[in-house]
């Protein structure tokens, strides 16, 4: 895991320091809020319906047991007893006072943590794989990478004052875990005609409300170039991006209103004055970063571990939850285990005090202590030995944290939306909380297999509904909640995300009464004309289009 | 007769905890029930003058005015966003955390 060196250190108690002293300034009048504002927002801090919100990095998702721990303890000592985790891999907390708000960023320095590039126009928190570092499937583990970049882009002065918000995502794998083309640069480390590392680049990608797939702008970069890539990038975005319009002004709008190929003619142009240069990462500081990367010290375990395999034979829900929630390892005799924070009826994301000490418990005895925040709102334990998998389900099912669902359609993502958001339309969690009932029952879910609903509660998009197999948004009708449903999103998969797409919007929206009845009509209907039952949701959809579903729904 | 629809109340969010927070006979409070009824142009122009100033004391942010119904005793506010303010999140783990 990464840790601070003394620039980090002192960087982050600076801020701190800064943030003690604009607080205490705007507390006793010195500074007025349209002053302020800006100031509490590159610490993280907005305000919401009903109190500040604070949203701290969780980079490239990767927490330790020691950190988790401290976000429960902050949870208990300033909030209210619990925090959110959300599809950007940060986590929310909905309380705090704007007073207690310096203590709490100390308490995050102290585990190395803070509140930094969670808002403004900057490069934000670098988001990946939740199985970063652990999956079958991988080349190599991008972490290393998002640090790079975090480092590359935190300090950057001309990357403070961007015409938007820029977001950026890394792969390791070909299979895209970390929805890579709807972010305004995804990244695919892949091998390159000669075997060496390398990157795939994809621009223009985002939701909102102009939802958009990245573009690949580059089938490879080596690694070494990685940077200059990215500032050449960057200064295309810096000098051409509107800074007119803040709906256009995303980089997503650029690459379309100019065309692909314009931006990568720019794009190169500038790479090949910055390539060779002081952007280069040299191999040693590549390899200095990756060492705090380096893997755990794994046993040489048997692929198939007899106390698991006899345990499931005995016990149904353990059976039930290893084929759901555990996830191929590089490494024989291990898996990645995602702790669902979906149980049925709850907050989706939502994790409390005492369940966020005991999966920080959890991972010091079972995942070498490492925890990841998956962008899909759950935890994972990156590192788990299939013989401890009885044992670790056991202490899950303790705390109401072994819900077998990761995938299915009950693992629903939904942003906070108008309970809490002072930009919603309508509420997001309570249709989330309904559909998870309406689907309880697991012989339902196993048979309707893998099905992702995303909800938001308005445009913007936090709860990636354009991505979503089925996406729920919210608007608002003449001061009522409406409910319009997209089909046939999906946030990335094979070969870099080419399973990507933006969901078509299924037709007139549904009342806060009619919409759970709405997703029920629309998955029977798939259940009924899927060719097999191996046939996923989106594959059938893709196969029979929408008519069907309009049919279903709107009686036509 | 004013409808009741035209009433009003004035609502802001504290500055030192963001808690929501509504214009009362004397002062600022948390409780929906004890905010000022406004029924006038004069008494909303009146209103917002005090919030003016209650921002520039440091009391408050962002006041603006919204509609309520008192039609079922207590003052409800119009819109949905204005109950959940009032009401705080209808579920989850701060569910009314504002009653
Ligand atoms: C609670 C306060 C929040 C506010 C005020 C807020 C605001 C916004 C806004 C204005 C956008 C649109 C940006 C654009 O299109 O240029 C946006 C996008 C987004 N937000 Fe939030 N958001 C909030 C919470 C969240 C939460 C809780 C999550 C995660 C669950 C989240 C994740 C995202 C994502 C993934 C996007 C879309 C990706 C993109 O930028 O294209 N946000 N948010
Ligand atoms: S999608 Fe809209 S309602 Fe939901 S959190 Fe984002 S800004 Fe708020």
């Amino acid at each position: 895991m990464y840790r601070y060196d003394e620039f980090d250190h002192a960087f982050v108690r600076d801020r701190v320091a800064q943030f003690r002293d604009q607080v205490a300034r705007r507390l006793s009048g010195e500074l007025t809020e349209e002053q302020f504002k800006p100031l509490r927002l590159m610490n993280g801090v907005y305000l919401q319906l009903h109190a500040y919100m604070l949203r701290i990095a969780i980079p490239y998702g990767t927490l330790s047991g020691r950190q988790m721990r401290k976000l429960a303890y902050i949870a208990r000592t300033y909030d209210k007893g619990y925090g959110h985790f959300t599809t950007r891999q940060n986590l929310q907390f909905n309380w705090p006072r704007l007073e207690d708000l310096p203590d709490i960023l100390a308490e995050l320095a102290e585990v190395e943590m803070h509140a930094i590039q969670t808002s403004g126009n900057c490069i934000r928190n670098v988001t990946t794989d939740h199985f970063a570092g652990a999956a079958a499937d991988e080349v190599d583990d991008p972490r290393p990478w998002a640090e790079i970049i975090r480092q590359w882009s935190s300090l950057h002065p001309e990357f403070s004052f961007l015409p938007r918000k820029f977001k950026v995502a890394v792969t390791g794998a070909a299979r895209d875990r970390a929805a890579i083309r709807v972010h305004d640069i995804g990244l695919e480390l892949r091998r390159g005609p000669g075997g060496g590392l390398g990157f795939r680049v994809f621009v223009g990608g985002g939701q909102g409300r102009t939802p958009m797939l990245a573009k690949e702008i580059r089938d490879f970069v080596p690694e070494q170039e990685l940077l200059a890539y990215l500032e050449a990038i960057m200064r295309v975005y810096n000098r051409y991006g509107r800074r007119d319009n803040k709906y256009k002004a995303r980089v997503k709008i650029l690459v379309h209103e100019r065309g692909l190929e314009e931006i990568r003619e720019q794009v190169e142009a500038e790479f090949a004055e910055l390539r060779g240069g002081a952007l280069d990462v040299p191999v040693e500081a590549r390899e200095a970063i990756s060492a705090y990367f380096a893997p755990p010290s794994f046993e040489d375990l048997p692929r198939t571990s007899r106390i698991l395999e006899e345990a499931r034979l005995r016990d149904r829900d353990l059976a039930l939850w290893v084929a759901r929630n555990s996830h191929p390892h590089k490494q024989p005799g291990y898996v990645s285990v995602t702790i669902s924070l979906k149980p049925i009826g709850g907050v989706p994301g939502d994790a409390t005090a005492d369940q966020m000490d005991k999966v920080a418990e959890l991972a010091e005895r079972f995942s070498f202590d490492e925890i990841r925040v998956s962008h899909e709102q759950n935890l994972i334990l990156p590192h788990v030995r299939k013989d401890d998998l009885p044992a670790l389900h056991a202490e899950l099912k303790a705390v109401g944290l072994a819900t077998p669902n990761a995938g299915f359609i009950t693992d629903i993502i939904a942003c906070p939306g108008l309970d809490y958001c002072a930009l919603a339309n309508a509420r997001s969690i309570p249709v989330a909380q309904r559909l998870s009932e309406r689907f309880a029952d697991t012989r339902r879910q196993s048979e309707i297999g893998d099905l992702a609903i995303k909800i938001s509660g308005c445009i913007n998009a936090c709860g990636h509904h354009h991505v979503g197999h089925i996406g729920i948004l919210g608007v608002d009708r003449k001061g009522e909640e409406f409910y319009q449903i997209t089909l046939g999103g999906a946030p990335g998969g094979e070969n870099g995300g080419e399973d990507a797409a933006i969901g078509e919007i299924v037709g007139k929206g549904f009342s806060t009464d009619e919409v759970v009845d709405a997703v029920e009509t629309i998955v029977d209907t798939y259940l009924k004309l899927r060719e097999t039952p191996q046939e996923s949701f989106l594959a059938a959809y893709r196969r029979l289009g929408k008519k069907p579903f309009q049919e279903a729904l709107y009686g036509r | 007769m004013a409808s009741h629809a035209t009433l009003k109340v004035l609502t802001a969010n504290r500055l030192s905890d963001g808690r929501v927070v509504y214009l009362g006979e004397t002062g600022w409070t948390v409780a929906i029930e004890e905010a000022r009824l406004i029924a006038t142009p004069d008494e909303a122009s009146g209103a917002e003058a005090e919030g003016a100033r209650a921002v520039a004391d440091r009391m408050v942010v962002e006041p603006y005015l919204i509609d309520v119904e008192t039609e079922t005793g207590g003052i409800l506010p119009a819109s949905l966003r204005e109950r959940i303010r009032a009401r705080g999140p209808s579920t989850g783990h701060s569910r009314g955390a504002a009653a």
